[in-house]
């Protein structure tokens, strides 16, 4: 056993600690496993033990399943197979269920997904009084269900109410909460919890379960004949619409406890095995899985800092401009610890940038979620400024100012002029070319774009863009100073748009393509939100204002003249402005209304401006949203915009909410098969322009049978939500 | 063979509450006075009849257990005559008589009785919920919504608004109380009597004669929590030109909470010959069809069409249209789909000012058709009922 210890005493009760051998947080993986179906048969065998404490050696007591692990099974597993896998750890649980023995379960930090199914295998649970101990069953995140028992034991526990409450929203619980919902049956502080756990095993409790007595009926065996229950079940089917109709796995938690609880326990477990086994071979779990977890981490780690350059530090940031983009940008910074010098023009501006983190931390102290002690240490680290000279020894600069090359490069020159040579310079410039940029600077190979969202303060994902002459140790030097706001980054190569902007142009486009074909508004901006994106493209517009990307078309224009084909959205956007001067939300509406103290709503006189025509076919219209940004983001791929499939997919996840049941942008063409991708892409592209033609390389990909993530297998069409 | 409408009788609605004055009253009860009131009346020989089949949407508890043959063996009836249950939620009234209709005109019974019954104060609504509504795969995966919001999203489509809903909901209950003060169902009206033969119910009870679209602006939109709930997401996913569902409905433009049952007696001419009966009416036609089961409540055009092909007519063969006014938009919908003047549609008032017994309806409101027919002297009527799921059933009579 390499990853439990146990420890028999004197008084019978032993102790089984988990302690993973090789990493820092205790896992479920098939050598746990093993472990554990050992320990299991010798506490069982051993006559001189009688109840087992099961505790953890680590901070946590245990994490969820090796999600490595298990993104390796799709594509690999039969379903069948699947549902042998998850009955191996369901069969571990029942052992210790029915070992004949109590088992206590200590839990001393937090306990989540595989972890907190164990401690509801154990007879007994008392959970450590700290409020980082949380626990819960946030599986439903991943897109899977907690399929060794956790939707049936915690149903059993808890009720249908509490445990669909805690399995849909996948959230976790601190120790009141968890008593509260007495899905543990103590709290005790750290120092008394083995001691807790003796006391209880002392008491010579009962060794079978309820639900192995002889007799036992399940709670819910009148079915529907209960109207409570039947009404409570149909509430929560509705409510999974909010959910969308993209995930598969809030559906099969819901019917593994509706059909769980009215089964005999074992019966459950096998029901609730086979839910498993569909969503763990579903392309979505793979998906969710690969991106947002085993992706992220990844590029967190350093998964595309260059190898060989020693790690730095930024110590302190110069932040140049303090407008909405740079008083973000010095609060983040701030807030890990960096100094920070935000200068602009003059210091009242300079210090309504500062404002703003008084503001974010006022909101956070209000919470309870910072020490007004941290908060002014916070604020103390913020110098607001007009005086370049102040910026002197700064570690790196993000320059933040308005997008004027012009400017941008005044700045550049007067920053460098005091900053050390060794300083790092970035911009986050979200549309200029860095290699242009980085013309006014004496070190282009030092010059690096860094490109913050917006707002700031939430939004995880940061582009890196590589300029021309961008050196290796600059971007080693940007990763790290990401890696210290603990953001996502990708790495991009410099043009037009970057990655991001770029592909997010496409989704807005085509919103505003599809109403000039005549699409209903309301049509347009429900379709997009069917298939995930978190707001539908004319509510994107109204808040961005079509200047925004009209610009974009105009400055291509004037660079490339006839060449350039704009994009589809183009007429729809310049007649909001020019003809019909309702460009957005600021200038007091777009192409919605916003009444004073009431609800949004689609302006009316959209139908008399592009009139309503018949015979759009909103699975078509998801279909275009999806492959319009797919096919961009292939293209960024193929001209080296991007290097990589994972920041093709972080990016267009974290970037601008493209749906995480896809995987991203390129994972979504993985899933649905490249050939088959290509082959709708044509018909797409017949009807509604090149925009959708595929272009020889990635013709050459399907024809090849290729994928873009090693070893992808496509999705069996059937299967496929939106294809 | 053809199927002709001897009689039919219904007893009063009652409010579908615990202080209404038929929730002392059994279901089987019901229905027992109805067969007694139809035999006495008729002076009818009960060994004529082959089969009595009463419907009810909620047919477990007292409703459950085939209610049609307890309640002929407490009314006495000859113990030949057999019994059956179905269930077609709000359609089976009428669907019960179509059934018994369609055994005399295969020529396999001679009679039978065909009706409904709903003790919707002594049931609890939910009791007979089904996977459609409760198992989760099939209820996510039909996009199901609760009725009322089916009935909202068809005002939303058809830019429906809170004023034309209430506005229609205060003609039903003129129309109603027009009915009653000229004593136009006298004739179909069982009172209801307790134990000790105390009449405990003579008229229905659910109207409020005066209602007013003032009156009725004071209430809330009864479906909004459950949109919010979710099921406004079913909504737009099922419809996504839906920007925002529109509430309009409430309880009173919705059809009310009832207790109540109505029977039918069908039978041949041969049967009308030996009973010493004269025939009413006869049934022409009916049908049922299934239509979209989101919104559920737009089968009634499609299968009134069915049933007027069935009978090989047209629409201007129908005198009086005769819809269950489930909720206001259907009606509406209805209404407006079919090109019917508001003169020929539910002339007497409909469920919004009277109720809807669910299981009842159907059989109670083909009665007030041909009481109407013969009372105008016209031919040919229309009845029609949507049903949840997205179903339908229409039958159309004419007289004799």
């Amino acid at each position: 056993m390499r990853h439990l210890k146990l420890e028999a005493a004197a008084d019978g009760f032993a102790t089984l600690i988990l302690d993973n051998a090789d990493e820092s947080m205790n896992v479920v993986s098939d050598a746990f496993i093993a472990d554990m179906e050992e320990a299991t048969k010798t506490i069982a065998a051993d006559e001189g033990i009688k109840g087992v404490i099961l505790t953890s050696a680590k901070k946590a007591f245990m994490a969820g399943a090796d999600l490595k692990q298990l993104v390796q099974g799709y594509g690999k597993l039969s379903k069948k197979e699947a549902f042998a896998f998850s009955q191996r750890a369901t069969a571990m649980h029942r052992a210790i269920e029915q070992s004949g023995k109590p088992w206590v379960a200590a839990i001393n930090g937090l306990a989540l997904g595989g972890g907190f199914e164990l401690a509801l295998a154990c007879h007994y649970r008392i959970l450590v009084d700290d409020p980082k101990a949380v626990v819960g069953l946030p599986e439903v995140n991943v897109g899977l269900l907690p399929g060794s028992g956790g939707t049936v034991r915690l149903g059993l526990i808890a009720g249908a109410k509490t445990a669909l409450d805690l399995l849909l929203s996948g959230r976790s619980v601190g120790p009141a909460e968890a008593l509260k919902l007495k899905i543990v049956d103590e709290v005790a502080p750290a120092d008394a919890l083995i001691d807790r756990a003796r006391a209880w095993l002392s008491t010579s409790p009962d060794p079978v379960k309820r639900w192995d007595v002889k007799g036992w009926v399940p709670p819910q065996k009148k079915g529907m004949t209960v109207p409570e229950d039947s009404m409570g079940y149909m509430m929560a089917t509705g409510s999974l619409a909010l959910k969308g109709y993209n995930s598969p796995a809030p559906q099969a938690i819901l019917s593994s406890v509706f059909e769980g609880l009215q089964l005999p326990f074992d019966k459950a477990l096998a029901v609730e095995g086979k839910y498993f086994a569909k969503l763990l071979t579903d392309p979505i779990a793979r998906n969710i899985i690969r991106t947002t977890f085993i992706s992220k981490q990844a590029a967190e780690k350093g998964a595309r800092r260059p190898a060989g350059v020693p790690k730095s530090e930024v110590k302190k940031v110069g932040v140049l401009g303090a407008g909405m983009m740079g008083a973000g940008i010095a609060y983040v910074s701030a807030n890990a610890g960096i100094e920070v010098v935000l200068l602009d023009r003059d210091v009242p501006t300079a210090e309504k940038g500062k404002a703003y983190s008084d503001k974010v931390l006022g909101k956070l102290i209000e919470k309870g979620k910072i020490a007004q002690d941290k908060a002014d240490a916070l604020l103390a680290r913020i110098t607001p400024t007009d005086d370049f000279a102040l910026l002197e020894g700064v570690d790196l600069i993000v320059e933040a100012v308005f997008e004027d090359t012009g400017i941008k490069a005044e700045t550049t020159r007067k920053a460098e002029a005091v900053i050390p040579a060794s300083a790092v310079f970035a911009s986050n410039t979200s549309t200029l070319p860095i290699s242009q940029l980085a013309e006014a600077s004496q070190r282009p190979d030092q010059f690096i774009g860094i490109h913050f969202f917006s707002p700031v303060d939430r939004m995880g994902l940061v582009e890196v863009i590589m300029g021309k002459q961008t050196g290796r140790e600059a971007l080693a030097r940007a990763l790290d100073y990401i890696a210290q706001l603990r953001k996502t980054p990708i790495v991009v190569n410099d043009s037009r748009g970057f990655y991001t902007s770029r592909v997010f142009q496409m989704l807005i486009h085509e919103g505003a393509a599809m109403l000039a074909e005549g699409v209903p508004a309301a049509v347009i901006e429900n379709a997009a939100k069917a298939v995930g994106m978190p707001v539908g493209p004319l509510a994107l517009l109204d808040e961005l204002t079509v200047d925004l990307p009209l610009k974009i078309v105009d400055q291509a224009i004037a660079e490339e003249g006839d060449r350039y084909t704009p994009p589809a959205g183009t007429a729809v956007m310049r007649r909001m402005k020019d003809e019909i001067k309702r460009p957005s939300r600021k200038e007091g509406g777009g192409f919605y209304d916003y009444p004073e103290g009431g609800k949004k709503h689609l302006w009316k006189g959209l139908a008399e401006q592009f009139p309503v025509k018949a015979g759009w076919d909103v699975e078509e219209l998801k279909q275009r949203f999806l492959y319009a940004q797919a096919m961009e983001t292939a293209r960024c791929l193929e001209e080296g915009v991007l290097e990589t499939a994972e920041d093709a997919d972080l990016g267009s996840i974290y970037g601008w909410g493209f749906p995480s049941w896809t995987g991203g942008t390129i994972s979504y063409i993985d899933t649905v098969g490249i050939e088959t991708f290509v082959a709708h892409a044509d018909s797409l592209a017949q009807k509604y322009g090149p925009r959708f033609l595929p272009s020889a390389w990635l013709r050459d990909k399907a024809a090849k049978g290729e994928s873009f993530y090693p070893g992808s297998e496509p999705a069996p069409v059937e299967e496929l939500v939106t294809a | 063979m053809e199927a002709y409408i001897y009689d039919h009788v219904r007893t009063p609605r009652g409010k579908g509450r615990p202080d209404g004055a038929l929730h002392e009253i059994t279901s089987v009860e019901m229905v027992t006075q109805l067969l007694t009131a139809l035999r006495d009346r008729n002076d009818l020989d009960t060994s004529l009849l082959d089969d009595v089949i009463i419907g009810m949407a909620q047919p477990v508890g007292e409703q459950g257990g085939v209610l049609a043959r307890a309640a002929v063996l407490q009314a006495g009836y000859a113990q030949t005559v057999a019994g059956q249950q179905i269930h077609r939620f709000c359609a089976t009234g009428l669907d019960a008589v179509s059934l018994i209709a369609a055994q005399v005109h295969s020529g396999m019974i001679q009679a039978g009785i065909g009706g409904g019954v709903e003790s919707m104060s002594r049931t609890v609504m939910g009791y007979d919920s089904g996977a459609w509504t409760s198992d989760p795969k099939v209820a996510f995966g039909n996009y199901y919504a609760p009725q009322g919001i089916g009935a909202d999203i068809i005002a939303t489509l058809d830019g429906i608004t809170r004023d034309d809903v209430d506005q229609f909901a205060v003609e039903s209950q003129r129309k109603a109380a027009n009915a009653w003060e000229n004593g136009y169902f006298r004739r179909s009206i069982v009172p209801v009597v307790d134990a000790l033969g105390e009449v405990v119910l003579d008229h229905d009870e659910h109207m409020r004669p005066g209602t007013t679209v003032e009156s009725l602006a004071k209430l809330k939109p009864a479906f909004e929590g459950f949109g919010k709930a979710g099921f406004e997401a079913v909504a737009k996913a099922k419809y996504p030109e839906i920007e925002d569902l529109s509430y309009v409905h409430h309880g009173g433009n919705s059809s009310g909470i009832v207790d109540g049952s109505g029977i039918v007696l069908v039978g041949s001419k041969e049967f009308g010959q030996k009973a010493g009966l004269k025939a009413r009416g006869r049934i022409r036609s009916y049908a049922n069809i299934g239509s979209e089961p989101t919104i559920m409540l737009t089968a009634p055009a499609a299968v009134s069409r069915k049933a007027i092909k069935a009978g090989g007519m047209t629409d201007k063969d129908i005198d009086l249209w005769e819809l269950n006014e489930a909720f206001a938009s259907v009606v509406l919908r209805y209404q407006r789909e079919m090109n019917i003047p508001d003169d020929k549609i539910n002339v007497n008032g409909g469920a919004i000012a009277m109720g809807h017994p669910l299981g009842a309806t159907g059989a109670m409101i083909l009665g007030t058709v041909l009481d109407e027919l013969e009372r105008r002297d016209l031919e040919t009527g229309l009845i029609t009922l949507c049903a949840a799921n997205g179903l339908g059933t229409a039958a159309i009579i004419e007289r004799v």
